[in-house]
């Protein structure tokens, strides 16, 4: 019987070949947001010196997170697959600007940001300001940060940990979850690139 | 020897109970769309604020790799709705596909907990996996 079970199933499957067409290629690997809607102004002070807005970025694709220097987990991994992402890149990394946006202003400042980007990736900026600046860019993004403080006084704080993708055009295409490899950023930059 | 009426009916009976398994253990699973859709109606922050424990989506979802592992998220609200990864605006949709299977702990404002679980369970590739699913899928639809 499991003998007649096989075969019939086997004879149903091939002859039923066709599947659900998978996401086409040029989908994004990320989660898309639709309509693309303009990404929320930043007006924060940036670890170059300069003022921070994306407007500055015009042209180019952003990669905007939130993190803080002191994070001991999810912000080493997210900077060092981002740098892994531009350096893939190859020449197309200069149309690709990370910027990282501090949770924690009272520790971060535009100097510590600098130190801490700069280890991972020279181009990466860094957004400070004031810790009333600060919420009003979390705020426009959704962004929840929450203050641990432990025994001895230190502090951790719990954040938000995914990536928006902004076009070169200024608009909030999508966003990418904690956790996706460097090529899934390679795959859908080159995409943002494209358009 | 004339068989029995009896006889006859219980080797149709067998014969379709082992064409049921075949079909549900072997043929490949379709759907319609990989896309699994919920909507955030208009007022549900405001009925939040006027104090109503309102849970319009379910605070875990159960997807599928490689049948149903897109989530498709409809802020129809007055107000933006922070799902998990990311803000959505009034008017905007989020579609969130999953390649892997784990499970996701997200936040979303559109729950009375603040929180949301996103099962994705791996791709059902064995029959005994592929009937499991074929009865879930069942008794979710009934």
């Amino acid at each position: 019987m499991l003998l007649g079970t096989a075969s019939v199933g086997a004879g149903i499957a091939l002859a039923d070949a066709p599947r659900v067409a998978g996401p086409p290629d040029d989908l994004l690997k990320a989660g898309t947001l639709s309509p693309v809607m303009p990404a929320p102004e930043l007006r924060l002070h940036g670890s170059d010196g300069q003022p921070l807005t994306l407007e500055r970025f015009r042209g180019k694709v952003v990669l905007l997170a939130f993190g803080f220097s002191n994070c001991g987990e999810v912000c080493p991994i997210t900077l060092a697959t981002l740098a892994g992402a531009r350096r893939k890149l190859g020449a197309d990394a200069h149309d690709v600007q990370v910027v990282y946006v501090t949770v924690d202003p009272e520790r971060d400042d535009a100097a510590q940001m600098r130190k801490f980007l700069g280890s991972f990736d020279a181009t990466f900026v860094g957004g400070v300001g004031s810790r009333a600046e600060i919420e009003v860019a979390q705020k426009s993004y959704g962004i929840s940060a929450v203050k641990h403080t432990n025994a001895d006084g230190s502090y951790s704080i719990g954040h938000s940990s995914s990536i928006y993708l902004i076009d070169r055009a200024g608009g909030l295409r999508a966003v990418m979850p904690y956790g996706h490899p460097t090529d899934d950023f390679v795959h859908d930059l080159r995409i943002l690139l494209r358009s | 020897m004339k068989p029995s009426i009896l006889r006859i009916v219980s080797i149709a009976l067998v014969a379709m109970l082992v064409l049921a398994l075949g079909w549900a253990g072997f043929a490949p699973i379709h759907a319609l769309s990989r896309e699994v859709l919920f909507e955030i109606p208009r007022g549900t922050f405001a009925r939040r604020m006027a104090g109503n424990k309102v849970e319009i989506l379910p605070s875990r979802i159960v997807l599928t790799q490689g049948v149903r592992d897109v989530l498709l998220l409809r802020n129809l609200d007055d107000v933006p709705q922070v799902f998990g990864p990311s803000i959505m605006m009034s008017g905007q949709s989020l579609r969130l596909p999953f390649e892997r299977a784990a499970e996701y702990q997200f936040a979303c404002t559109a729950h009375a907990s603040g929180q949301m679980t996103i099962v994705v369970e791996p791709e059902p590739r064995w029959p005994w996996q592929k009937i499991a699913y074929r009865i879930r899928e069942w008794s979710e639809n009934r």
